[in-house]
């Protein structure tokens, strides 16, 4: 295992996000204080309690898991994306490094930063509405897992995208609708029956779901089939990256 | 002496169908400056892309000091330092995090007072601090040679390293070439400059349209080069080469008009200044002198028309 390379290319992402820390920060810590008063506030006003939960607070984990798979789709895409782009990846290329340390060192990096983000947003969100978790081990099982997966699933459409449009294209089109309809504002008990059993096909489902099970013990659907869905697209992720390496898809071809 | 790297049967076919190597087999010494040559387009960089590690080859095998390039990648490409062709480096780090970012990366235990000394053999000290992308593009060349040094390679690989350099980073950059060299580095380059092969290198290979056609100790192509030709334009014609000057191995044109007499010109007598006084003794006179010299560049330029 070259466990130098492993950490001077984390050590090198680290770097990027201080670097641009009002990018990688500060921006979503703003936008995440906005939907609080967005939602918080003014549908707050409206909506008191769902499962006996405040609103405000019932919107939490949602938020967080928002911010938590845009980041690391983000942070992983833009990471291999741009030696990519720019043409520095040759050095990675020529490198003794295994496929699998460059995804440790790479996908390690995208959660880290998605994991700081999510933390410092749950600071943020403690400034505006009480929060409590019941389970802190799952609570950072769940952030940490999730982080994981999507950081994998950025390091995918990082190595597939060509463009920086196609860069935005998955993010875009799917992640965000699939968040948003995920259940981060509501429960999706509240959906009419239809629209209900159409929202369980929705994979962020099952994460925000289990990720507020970890705070208030309540949850839209089982934790257990919350924490196999994330598993279970976890596995996929891997899969696909080993075979990405295998054959040197859009890398070494 | 034993090969540091040896290319056998390594073809490569693009999936657009584009075949840029065929059979290239290929040796290369422990210790020497190998020049590699060729047109744009011949496949200079796709080989060296196979030996490093950035793309994969269709078929064949390559060792780097008896190491597959696949199966033991990793003392393979610990070996070997790249400088590519093309400016690519990650813009916004700056000059020290990129060098020390590149010795981790080939797994090298941190050494600040190396990748100083690297730096400093580069005149890239007094910019450790600047931003890659606050860099000249000569600059610019020296820190991707700092990269690739990092590590303290044993094989270095320049791909076109002069191209758009200025004079003075060109001459600072073959001293680096030839110190690196007293040290036992072995240095494999593509160059467009055939000058610098020919000062340069202590073999030459030709590669064109994905084969190599020539590959030659520079001493031998030396021999090869040193031979010119004298073009004398006589006043009067000739119908045939006078018995007196039979020994010079004239050639004389079909009108009678020019004798070429060719020579070695690293002779200790290339015979000049007797075929003058015999002319002379002869009675025939000339008009005009040319002397016409065969450069590496001609033979390179015929190899590879010849190809065509």
């Amino acid at each position: 295992m070259n466990l130098r390379a492993v950490w001077a290319i984390y050590r090198m992402e680290m770097a990027r996000a201080f670097r641009t820390v009002l990018q990688s920060i500060v921006s979503p810590v703003i936008s995440t204080s906005l939907y609080f008063v967005v939602f918080g506030s003014a549908i707050g006003s409206r909506i008191t309690e769902i499962d006996g939960i405040s609103y405000g607070a019932f919107i939490v984990p949602g938020l967080i898991m928002l911010s938590l798979l845009t980041q690391s789709i983000s942070n992983a895409s833009f990471a291999i994306y741009f030696p990519k782009f720019v043409g520095s990846i040759y050095e990675l290329l020529s490198a003794p490094v295994s496929y699998l340390e460059i995804v440790i060192a790479y996908v390690g990096g995208a959660a880290t930063k998605s994991i700081i983000l999510g933390l410092i947003i749950l600071a943020t969100a403690s400034l505006f509405v009480p929060l409590t978790i019941l389970h802190p081990f799952w609570m950072l099982a769940f952030l940490v897992l999730t982080a994981v997966t999507f950081s994998l699933f950025g390091f995918i459409i990082g190595i597939w995208a060509k463009s920086f449009e196609q860069l935005q294209l998955v993010p875009l089109l799917i992640i965000t609708p699939l968040t948003f309809l995920g259940g981060s504002f509501y429960s999706i008990n509240m959906l009419p029956e239809v629209w209900r059993t159409i929202t369980l096909f929705n994979p962020v489902v099952y994460l925000i779901s289990g990720f507020r099970w970890s705070f208030y013990g309540k949850s839209d659907v089982s934790v257990g089939v919350s924490l196999g869905m994330t598993v279970v697209f976890l596995l996929i992720c891997i899969t696909i990256v080993a075979w990405i390496f295998r054959t040197g898809y859009r890398l070494r071809n | 002496m034993p090969s540091i790297l040896s290319i056998s049967g390594v073809s490569k076919t693009y999936a657009t169908g584009f075949t840029a190597l065929k059979e290239v087999n290929l040796d290369i010494q422990r210790g020497e400056i190998f020049a590699l040559l060729g047109p744009n387009g011949a496949g200079k960089t796709t080989l060296i892309s196979i030996v490093c590690g950035i793309v994969n080859r269709s078929s064949g095998t390559v060792t780097v000091d008896g190491h597959d390039i696949n199966k033991d990648y990793r003392a393979a490409r610990g070996l070997i330092g790249l400088v590519p062709q093309e400016l690519t480096i990650d813009a916004f780090e700056s000059v020290w995090a990129t060098v020390n970012y590149s010795r981790g990366l080939f797994g090298k235990p941190a050494n600040h007072g190396f990748v100083e000394k690297v730096l400093r053999d580069l005149s890239l000290w007094d910019k450790k601090d600047a931003k890659a992308i606050t860099l000249s593009g000569g600059m610019k060349r020296r820190l991707m040679i700092a990269k690739a040094l990092s590590h303290e390679p044993r094989i270095l690989f320049l791909d076109e390293p002069t191209a758009g350099v200025d004079v003075e980073l060109r001459q600072d950059m073959w001293a680096m070439v030839r110190r690196l060299r007293e040290d036992g580095v072995t240095i494999i380059l593509t160059t467009h400059y055939i000058e610098e092969a020919e000062a340069m290198a202590d073999r030459v290979g030709v590669i064109n349209r994905g084969e190599i056609i020539l590959v030659e100790n520079k001493a031998e192509l030396m021999r090869k080069l040193g031979r010119k030709r004298l073009v004398l334009e006589l006043r009067n014609p000739l119908t045939a080469i006078p018995e007196a000057l039979s020994r010079y191995a004239l050639e004389l044109s079909p009108d009678g008009g020019q004798l070429t007499y060719t020579y070695d010109n690293q002779a200790e007598r290339p015979g000049v200044a007797s075929l003058m006084r015999d002319l002379e003794a002869g009675g025939i006179q000339f008009r005009d002198i040319d002397t016409q010299n065969s450069s590496l560049e001609e033979i390179f330029v015929n190899l590879v028309r010849r190809e065509l």
